[in-house]
C-alpha cells in the first residue's frame, strides 16, 4: 500500500496501479478516453492529465497523463489544479474540432462517454471556426453501424478488436488528422466479438445496428439484469425494452464471468424475442385457427392432464424453476430431460467429474489468468465464445509473468508490454477435430478424431501422474507431444484444462479429468473447465431426470399417453422419424414455448411462454454458478413464464404441493428443500420482498420520459404501473436511486456517467469485482474428502470403416444455437450447410469442393456440398450441427455413403 | 500475383527479421519498385505472403507517404515544399509545374508520364529550391531549367 | 583547425574506398578496441569525452549507452541503429557525412555496437538519399569483405551484422522510438518512455539509436582520446559540429567547425552574409523545430547551453535564415503545415492542434485573421509543450511559433488589422456585407 495525496487529501491505495485507475477507484472523476480497464494504457488521448508535484514544496507541478503514471508512495497530485482543468478542457476542444456535434441524431446520445467527458471537463464553448474533415462510412455487416465523422481517434476500437480479441479485419489507416478506423474495404466484420465495439467506442462511430431498427435512448429503456441464454457460460447482460419490444442487449459487468464484453451471438441473438416466429397467444388445436385466452388454454391443458397419464419433457434452455415445476407437476418418475441421450450422458458425466474431481472449475476471469492451457475437443470460439476470448488473454500470462515483470514494465502499460513480448505466447495446446480460430495462438495443434484426442489426453495424464492409466500403441510423435504438453502444464503455476461436450465424446471428458486430477495429485493448482451445450444444461443435470429415450418408450409402450413439453424443439434432440412418431402417438401434446418450431406444430395445447426477457428464473452455467435473470417488462397478451403456467396448471389440477406455493420464492424454497446442494440459488439475489429504504429497485432510469403520455392514444388516463410480485424490482423509474445489490443492477448509471462506463462506480476497484461481490453463487466445489479415481476407459485407436465416414459434430457461433437462429441479424451470418471431408478422402472418392455428397446417418438422409478440409482426420467428416437445413443426428456417428450416387460423378469425370 | 523474383527478394528480407510481418515495408517497396504503386491486389498478395491481413498491411502502407496506394505516372516528381525551399521561392517552381504539366498536386498527367507530389525537406537546403524525379535530385532550380529537366523523362 | 569528421570528404569526389580509408587510418579504432578495451571501457571513454547526441536532443552519448543491460543475463540480440533519417526541414548535415565518407559511419557503428555488445545493426536511411544509399551499400559490403563486419570480427569473437534500411517517408521516423516501429514494419508511431529503447527497443530487445554525426565522432574519440575531443570545442561543449546555413545568404552550405563557434562567424565568415538586397530578420538555429533567434543573439556561441539560455535549442545545428522579404506569417505557416502533415496522429493535441494552428495561420496569411486567433495560437504554444503531447513533434512545432509570436507579433497583428499580407501584392481582403 502507498499513501498518495490528491489535492492535499491523503489516500491509502494499492501500489502497482496507474494513477488514473487509482483515482477512479477512489471515486474521483478524472476524464479519459483511450484507457480501458481491460486493455490498459497507451497515453494517446491525453485526456486524463493531472498535476503531479515533486514534493510538498513544489507548488508549480507538471502535467502528467495519469494513465501512464505509476502510483508511488508519497505522490502528490492535483485533479482540480486550474492548469490541469484547462488542459483537459482543451483536449475536448481539440477533439471537437472535427466531431460533428450531431448528438441529437446520434444513437450514442444519452449514453455517450464523449458527452459525459465533455461535460466533465467544462468545455462548453466552441471556438474552432474552420471546416471539419468528413469521411465515407463503411458497411460492416448486420451488427454494427459505422459513422466515422464522429471519431475522436482514441484507438480503442483497434486495440480491442485486434489486440484484445484477435480480429484481423479492422484497423487504423493513414496518418495525422486523416486517421480512419475501419476495414480495408466494405464488408462484414469477421470477429465473433465485434459487437463490443459499440461499447468500447466512446462515441457513436460504432453503434448497435439492431438497436437502430427500433431506436430508443438509454434513458427511455426499461432494463433488467439478465443472463445470456445463448450458450452455457452465462454471461451477464442488461436487456432493454420500450413499448413491449426488446431494444438491445448491453454488457452487464460481472468480474468473474464476462467482464466488460459479450460475444455477438449473445449481444444480437436477442432479436428472436421480437421475431416473426414468436408465440404471442396460446392456442388450443380444437379451436384453431382462433387464438385462445389464457384460461381456455389452461382449462384445455388441465383437462388433458386429468384425462391422461402424463409425462414431462424438460429443457436445457428453460430455467431451473420451470424445469423444477414440470418435474413436480408430472412427478419425478415421469420427468425426462429434453436433450438427446448422448448429450444427457455427457452432461451427467461432466457434472459427476466436476463434483468428484480434485481440481476446481475456474471462472472465466480465472481462465484469463491461466499460464498454460490445454484444450481437448472444443472449438471454443463456436461453442463457448467468451471462453475463447478468455483463452486469448491467458496465452499472454506466461510472457507477462516472465519477461514483463523482469523488464520492470507495469502490466497496464499496454503498448510497451506488447512491444516487449512481441508475438510470444504462453503454452496453449489444442487437440481438436479440425481448424479453429484459436489455432493461431497455439503452441501446437493436434488435429485428430475424438478417440485419438482422448488417447493423447490419457497419455498426458499418465506422464504427469503414472497412477493415471497409460495408453498402448501410441505413435512416437504423439508420445512426444504428450510429453511436451505434460511438461508445459507441470511448469505452469495455474494450468487449466478445457474440454466439453461438443465433440460428443465421453472419452475426451474422462481424459481431461484425468489430466486435471493428475496435476492436483502432483500438487498443482489445476483448473478444469467443461463447456456444455446449452444455457441451463448444468441446472437440468443437477435437478435430475430421465433420458429422452425413456420418454419415447413410455408413450410407445403405453405407460403414458400425454406429454407436456417445456420450451423444447424435440426435433433438435432426436431423429425426425422418432420424434414425429412419438408426437403422433401421444393422445395429447401440451407445449410451452415462445418460438414456433416443428414441435409446436404438433401441440394440442400451446401455452405462450415468456422468453428470457419476459421471465424470472435461474440458470446454472458451466462453472456451476447459479445466476438469476429478471423479467424486463410487463408482458402483454397472456404471455407468462413457463413456471407460472405450470404452477397455475398444478393449482387447477389440485396438485398437492404446487397448490401451496404462492410466489416465486416458494419455488426456490421447494427446490432447495429437495436439492440441498442447490441451497445457493436462494442467495443469488435477495427475496422478492427485499426493499432498500422501503423502496424497490427501479428498472427505468429516473429520466425515463413519456410515461404519462406513452399510452395516451389508447386512454388518456395513465394506467397503474404493473406490480412485480416476484422480485424487488419495479417496472418504473420509481424506487431506490442508489446502488442495488450487485446481482440486481438493471443498468449502470452514476451522476455524470451516462454510458456503460459508469460501471467504474459500481466496482470495488476499477476492473475488479463489483461492490458486494460479483453476481452468482457457485454450487460446485471440489470435495477434498473425496478419493479421486482415475478413469481407465482409454479408448482404442479409431479405425476408419470402408464405405463409411465417421461424422463428427462441428459447431457455428451463428447457426448452431436454436434461439439466436431466429434473430434476423444472426440469420444473415449463418453459413450454408456443408459436409467437411478430408482432402485425401475426397480425392479417393472423386469429390470436389462444393459437390453434393449424399450420405445417411441412422436412417436420416443428407445431401450436402463438400467442403474440403486438410485437418479433419481421414475416415471422419464434419457435419455442422443445428444449422437450418441440417436435420438432427446424434453425433458422432457412422454415416453410410451412398455409393450408387457417389460413383456417378466419378464416372462422369473419368477421362 | 507476386513474381518468383519478388518472392525471392521478399524471402531475403524475411530472413533478416524475427517474423515475416516485420519485413512488410520492405516487401511493399519491392512490389512498388516493379509496379510503381501498390494496388489492392498487390496489397493482398503481399499481405498473404508475409502473414498479415490486408487491413493490417494497409494500416502500415497508408501511414507512409511514399507507399503509393493509387496509380502514379511513369515518373514521380517530388517537389520539396519545406522551409528553405519556401524561402528560396519554390512556389514559383510549383506554379510553373502546374502550368507546364497541367496537373495539381496528387494528379497524374493525361499521358501518364508524370505524377506531381509535394514532399517535405529533401535535405539539400543549401541548394534550394529542389525536387526529385524518380531517383534524380535537382537543386538550385529555376523555372527556366524545368523544360530541360522534364524532357529527360519520357 | 581540426576537422576530423570531414577531413576526408571532398565535395564532388567519390568517397574513399575501404582500402583508401584504411590508408588514412580508417578502422584503426576498431582494431584498438577489439584488442585493448572492454565494452565498459569504451562506454566510459565516450562518456568522459562528453560527446552529446548530434540529432538534436544533445544527450550524453556514453550515458545513454550505460542504460543498456550488460552481462550474460541481458536479453539478446541487442541492436544498434544509426539514425540517418535526416528529415528536419533545413537540415542537410548528415547527408554530407553519408555521401562523403560512409566508412567513417560504419567504423563508428562498430565501436558503438561493441560498447553495448550489439550483434545486429541497421542504418535507417531516409528514402531521398539515393547517393548515400548506393555508397553505404557498397561500403557495408567492403567492410564485410574485409572482416570488419560479420562473425568473429578480426578474430576477436565479436560479431556484428549490418543492414541498410531505407524508409518510405514520414518525418516521425526520425524520432528514435518511431524509427524502431518503422524498422519493425509497423506504423511509425512513437512509443512511450519508459521503457527506454535501451531496455526494450527493436523487437523488444535492448537497442541504441544514435545519430549519424554522433557515430562519426566515435572513431576519432577512440583514436585521440576524450581530452583531445573535449578540447576541440571552443566553449563548454566538446568536439566539432557540422553547422549549416540555408536561406538568402551568399554561400549557403555546411561546415565542420568547433563547438562554440559564434552564429555571426558562421553566418558571415562561412555563409558569406546576406545576399544583396536582403536583410537579416531572424534564424532558426537548429532546424525547423527550434525557436527563432534574432539580431541580438548573433554573437552567441553555438553550443547547447548558450543557445538554450537564449530560449532556443542547438537542435541539428543547421540554421535557417529568415530575411526581410519573407513574411514571418508565411514562414511560420510553412513550418506548421509541415508539422501538421507529419503528425503521426497518435495523440490528440498534436493531431488536432497542429491543423488548427495551420488553418489559423492560413487565415491570417490570407488576411482573414481575427484578433482572437492570436489567443488561440497562444494557448497552443502553452499547451502543446513537452509531456503534454505524446512525443516531441508538437512541442518542436511550437518552438518556432511561440518565438515568432514573440519576435514578430507586430507582423501577425498587421496581417489581421490590414486584412492582407503586407508581403503579398494580393488585393486586401474585403469584409463581405
Amino acid at each position: 500500500m502507498a499513501t498518495i495525496y490528491i489535492d492535499n487529501t491523503p489516500f491509502e491505495v494499492p501500489t502497482g496501479k496507474n494513477l488514473l485507475e487509482t483515482c477512479l477507484t477512489l471515486g474521483q472523476d478524472v476524464p479519459y478516453f483511450c484507457w480501458h480497464p481491460a486493455m490498459g494504457s497507451i497515453g494517446a488521448c491525453r485526456q486524463c492529465a493531472v498535476k503531479v508535484y515533486k514534493d510538498e514544496n513544489d507548488t508549480k507541478g507538471k502535467l502528467f497523463m495519469s494513465c501512464m503514471e505509476q502510483v508511488r508512495d508519497g505522490m502528490r497530485i492535483s485533479i482540480v489544479d486550474p492548469e490541469a482543468k484547462e488542459f483537459r478542457a482543451h483536449i475536448i476542444g481539440w477533439l471537437m474540432t472535427n466531431h460533428p456535434h450531431d448528438c441529437a441524431v446520434c444513437d450514442e446520445g444519452g449514453s455517450c462517454h464523449l458527452q459525459d467527458m465533455t461535460v466533465m471537463t467544462g468545455h462548453n464553448y466552441r471556438s474552432y471556426t474552420f471546416d471539419k474533415r468528413t469521411y465515407k462510412n463503411q458497411y460492416l455487416g448486420p451488427f454494427l453501424n459505422h459513422e466515422m465523422n464522429r471519431c475522436i481517434q482514441c484507438y480503442r476500437c483497434v486495440r480491442y478488436y485486434k489486440d484484445y480479441a484477435g480480429g484481423k479485419d479492422l484497423d487504423v489507416f493513414a496518418a495525422h488528422n486523416h486517421l480512419y478506423f475501419g476495414r480495408a474495404e466494405d464488408g462484414v466484420l469477421e470477429s465473433e466479438f465485434s459487437g463490443n465495439l459499440a461499447e468500447v467506442c466512446p462515441t457513436g462511430v460504432f453503434t448497435d445496428k439492431t438497436l437502430k431498427q427500433h431506436y430508443t435512448r438509454k434513458w427511455d429503456l426499461t432494463m433488467a439484469p439478465s443472463v445470456c441464454h445463448h450458450c452455457s457460460l452465462g454471461c451477464n447482460i442488461s436487456a432493454g425494452e420500450r413499448y413491449g419490444t426488446l431494444r438491445n442487449i448491453t454488457n452487464r459487468y460481472n468480474g468473474e464471468v464476462n467482464g466488460y464484453f459479450l460475444c455477438d451471438r449473445g449481444r444480437f441473438g436477442y432479436e428472436h424475442v421480437n421475431s416473426v416466429s414468436r408465440i404471442r397467444k396460446s392456442l388450443v388445436r380444437s379451436n384453431l385457427p382462433e387464438a385462445t385466452d389464457k384460461y381456455t388454454a389452461l382449462q384445455a391443458a388441465a383437462q388433458a392432464m386429468r384425462q391422461g397419464r402424463v409425462i414431462g419433457i424438460g429443457s436445457a434452455r428453460a430455467s431451473l424453476e420451470s424445469n423444477y415445476m414440470l418435474k413436480t407437476l408430472v412427478g419425478e418418475d415421469n420427468f425426462h430431460h429434453g436433450v438427446s441421450d448422448a448429450e444427457h450422458d455427457l452432461i451427467e458425466l461432466s457434472l459427476k467429474i466436476l463434483k468428484e474431481s480434485s481440481a476446481r472449475t475456474p471462472s472465466m476471469r480465472e481462465v484469463e489468468k491461466a499460464d498454460a492451457v490445454f484444450i481437448l475437443g472444443e472449438d471454443l470460439t463456436n461453442t463457448a465464445p467468451m471462453l475463447a476470448l478468455a483463452v486469448r488473454q491467458a496465452v499472454r500470462q506466461e510472457p507477462l509473468l516472465e519477461q514483463v515483470s523482469k523488464a520492470n514494465i507495469p502490466v497496464w502499460q499496454d503498448a510497451a508490454v506488447r512491444e516487449l513480448v512481441q508475438s510470444d505466447t504462453g503454452p496453449l495446446f489444442m487437440a481438436i477435430p479440425t481448424i479453429t480460430k484459436l489455432d493461431e495462438l497455439a503452441t501446437q495443434t493436434y488435429f485428430a478424431d475424438p478417440d485419438a484426442i482422448a488417447r493423447l489426453g490419457f497419455a498426458v495424464a499418465n506422464i504427469i501422474y503414472p497412477e493415471s492409466p497409460g495408453v498402448r500403441g501410441l505413435k512416437n510423435e504423439d508420445m512426444h507431444l504428450a510429453q511436451q504438453i505434460a511438461d508445459a502444464l507441470m511448469k505452469a503455476k495455474n494450468p487449466v484444462i478445457i474440454s466439453g461436450t461438443s465433440a460428443g465424446s465421453e472419452a475426451i471428458l474422462k481424459a481431461a479429468a484425468n489430466i486435471a486430477n493428475a496435476l492436483v495429485a502432483k500438487e498443482k493448482t489445476a483448473g478444469i473447465v467443461f463447456t456444455l451445450p446449452t444455457s441451463n444444461s448444468m441446472g437440468l443435470a443437477m435437478l435430475g431426470g430421465h433420458r429422452l429415450q425413456s420418454a419415447f418408450e413410455a408413450i410407445e409402450n403405453g405407460y403414458a399417453d400425454t406429454v407436456i413439453i417445456l420450451e423444447n424443439d424435440l426435433y433438435r434432440q432426436a431423429g425426425e422419424g422418432t420424434v414425429t412418431n412419438f408426437l403422433k402417438s401421444c393422445k395429447k401434446v401440451i407445449v410451452l414455448d415462445y418460438l414456433h418450431n416443428q414441435t409446436t406444430e404438433h401441440a394440442d395445447v400451446l401455452l405462450a411462454a415468456g422468453a428470457f426477457s419476459e421471465a424470472d428464473g435461474t440458470l446454472i452455467n458451466n462453472e456451476g454458478r447459479a445466476q438469476r435473470f429478471y423479467q424486463v417488462h410487463p408482458t402483454i397478451e397472456d404471455i407468462q413464464e413457463s413456471w407460472r403456467w405450470l404452477g397455475e396448471l398444478g393449482t387447477i389440477v389440485a396438485h398437492d404441493q404446487i397448490s401451496w406455493w404462492h410466489g416465486y420464492d416458494d419455488i426456490l424454497s421447494a427446490i432447495v428443500k429437495e436439492h440441498p446442494e442447490m441451497e445457493g440459488i436462494k442467495m443469488v439475489t435477495p427475496p422478492s420482498d427485499f426493499r432498500i429504504a422501503g423502496q424497490k429497485i427501479p428498472r427505468a432510469p429516473h429520466r425515463f420520459s413519456g410515461r404519462t403520455a406513452m399510452r395516451a392514444n389508447i386512454n388518456v388516463s395513465e394506467p397503474k404501473p404493473t406490480e412485480d410480485p416476484d422480485s424487488p424490482l419495479s417496472y418504473t423509474m420509481e424506487g431506490y436511486r442508489g446502488q442495488p445489490p450487485s446481482a440486481m443492477i438493471p443498468f449502470f448509471w452514476a451522476p455524470g456517467w451516462n454510458s456503460n462506463q459508469a460501471v467504474n462506480k459500481y466496482q470495488e476497484e476499477v476492473g475488479g469485482h463489483l461492490k458486494g461481490g460479483d453476481p452468482g453463487i457457485r454450487l460446485i466445489e471440489p470435495d477434498p474428502e473425496h478419493k479421486v479415481s482415475f478413469s481407465v476407459a482409454v479408448p482404442e485407436k479409431f479405425e476408419p470403416m470402408d464405405g463409411h465416414l465417421f461424422i463428427l459434430p462441428l459447431h457455428h457461433i451463428f447457426g448452431s444455437e436454436e434461439l439466436s437462429n431466429q434473430s434476423p441479424p444472426i440469420q444473415e451470418r449463418i453459413p450454408e450447410p456443408y459436409i467437411a471431408v478430408n482432402t485425401d478422402d475426397a480425392l479417393r472418392m472423386k469429390l470436389d469442393e462444393g459437390q453434393l455428397m449424399p450420405f445417411a446417418i441412422d436412417g436420416q438422409l443428407y445431401q450436402l456440398p463438400v467442403k474440403l478440409s486438410t485437418t479433419i482426420a481421414s475416415g471422419t467428416a464434419g457435419l455442422p450441427v443445428g444449422l437450418p437445413g441440417v436435420p438432427f443426428a446424434e453425433l458422432p456417428a457412422w454415416a453410410i455413403l451412398n455409393r450408387e450416387l457417389q460413383w456417378k460423378p466419378q464416372h462422369q469425370t473419368t477421362y | 500475383m507476386l513474381t518468383a523474383e519478388e518472392k525471392h527478394q521478399i524471402d531475403h528480407e524475411i530472413s533478416l527479421v524475427p517474423a515475416p510481418k516485420n519485413a512488410c515495408i520492405e516487401a511493399l517497396k519491392i512490389v512498388q519498385h516493379n509496379h510503381g504503386w501498390i494496388s489492392d491486389e498487390s496489397l493482398k498478395d503481399v499481405a498473404d505472403y508475409v502473414g498479415m491481413s490486408p487491413a493490417e498491411l494497409d494500416s502500415v502502407a497508408t501511414f507512409y507517404n511514399l507507399i503509393f496506394r493509387r496509380p502514379v505516372g511513369r515518373h514521380v516528381i517530388l517537389l520539396c515544399d519545406s522551409i528553405s525551399c519556401y524561402i528560396m521561392g519554390y512556389e514559383g517552381i510549383k506554379e510553373a509545374l502546374h502550368k507546364k504539366l497541367n496537373i495539381q498536386y496528387g494528379q497524374t498527367t493525361a499521358d501518364g508520364r508524370f505524377t506531381l507530389l509535394p514532399n517535405c525537406c529533401l535535405g539539400t537546403c543549401d541548394c534550394a529550391p529542389a525536387l526529385m524525379i524518380d531517383n534524380d535530385l535537382y537543386r538550385n532550380l529555376t523555372v527556366e531549367q524545368l523544360d530541360e529537366i522534364l524532357n529527360k523523362y519520357t | 583547425m581540426e576537422k576530423p569528421l570531414t577531413q576526408h570528404i571532398v565535395p564532388g569526389r567519390a568517397p574513399l574506398s575501404l582500402k583508401e580509408y584504411e590508408k588514412v587510418g580508417g578502422y584503426q579504432s576498431v582494431r584498438k578496441i577489439l584488442k585493448e578495451m572492454t565494452p565498459q571501457e569504451v562506454q566510459a571513454l565516450v562518456k568522459e569525452s562528453d560527446l552529446k547526441g548530434r540529432g538534436g536532443a544533445g544527450f550524453n552519448t556514453g550515458l545513454k549507452w550505460s542504460f543498456v543491460p550488460m552481462g550474460p543475463d541481458a536479453a539478446t540480440p541487442k541492436y544498434l541503429v544509426a539514425n540517418a533519417d535526416e528529415m528536419e526541414p533545413g537540415t542537410f548535415k548528415d547527408r554530407v557525412l553519408l555521401e562523403g565518407n560512409p566508412h567513417q559511419l560504419i567504423e563508428g557503428m562498430i565501436l558503438a555496437a561493441y560498447a553495448i555488445q550489439a550483434s545486429i545493426s541497421y542504418v535507417f536511411l531516409r528514402w531521398a538519399y539515393k547517393v548515400a544509399a548506393r555508397e553505404i551499400t557498397k561500403a557495408i559490403q567492403e567492410a564485410y569483405d574485409a572482416g570488419y563486419l560479420g562473425q568473429n570480427i578480426l578474430g576477436s569473437g565479436f560479431n556484428l551484422d549490418m543492414h541498410l534500411h531505407t524508409g518510405v517517408g514520414r518525418y516521425m521516423c526520425g524520432e528514435e522510438t518511431a524509427l524502431l516501429n518503422a524498422l519493425e514494419g509497423k506504423r511509425a508511431n512513437p512509443r512511450a518512455k519508459p521503457p527506454f529503447p535501451q531496455v526494450s527497443g527493436l523487437f523488444g530487445k535492448p537497442t541504441i539509436v544514435n545519430n549519424v554525426e554522433t557515430l562519426c565522432c566515435l572513431p576519432h574519440i577512440v583514436n585521440n582520446g576524450a581530452e583531445w575531443f573535449k578540447k576541440l570545442g571552443l566553449t563548454v561543449d566538446a568536439g566539432t559540429k557540422l553547422f549549416g546555413v540555408s536561406g538568402r545568404v551568399k554561400t549557403p552550405g555546411c561546415w565542420e567547425l568547433p563547438m562554440g563557434t559564434t552564429i555571426r562567424e558562421i553566418l558571415e565568415d562561412y555563409a558569406g552574409g546576406m545576399q544583396d538586397g536582403y536583410l537579416f530578420r531572424g534564424l532558426l538555429p537548429g532546424g525547423a523545430s527550434t525557436d527563432f533567434l534574432v539580431e541580438e543573439h548573433l554573437d552567441l556561441p553555438m553550443d547547447y547551453p548558450s543557445i538554450q539560455a537564449a530560449g532556443s535549442r542547438m537542435g541539428t545545428g543547421t540554421m535557417i535564415i529568415m530575411d526581410d522579404q519573407t513574411c514571418p506569417v508565411g514562414f511560420t505557416l510553412n513550418l506548421q503545415h509541415f508539422f501538421a502533415q507529419e503528425s503521426c496522429g497518435f495523440c490528440t493535441p498534436c493531431r488536432e492542434g497542429l491543423p488548427w494552428v495551420e488553418k489559423i495561420l492560413l487565415a491570417i496569411d490570407k488576411g482573414e485573421g481575427k484578433p482572437e486567433h492570436l489567443l488561440t495560437l497562444d494557448f497552443h504554444t502553452k499547451y502543446l509543450g513537452p509531456g503534454n503531447t505524446f512525443c516531441a513533434l508538437a512541442p518542436g512545432a511550437m518552438e518556432p511559433l511561440q518565438s515568432a509570436l514573440k519576435y514578430f507579433r507586430e507582423d501577425f497583428e498587421r496581417h489581421i488589422h490590414e486584412h492582407h499580407c503586407p508581403w503579398s501584392k494580393a488585393k486586401a481582403w474585403q469584409p463581405s456585407i
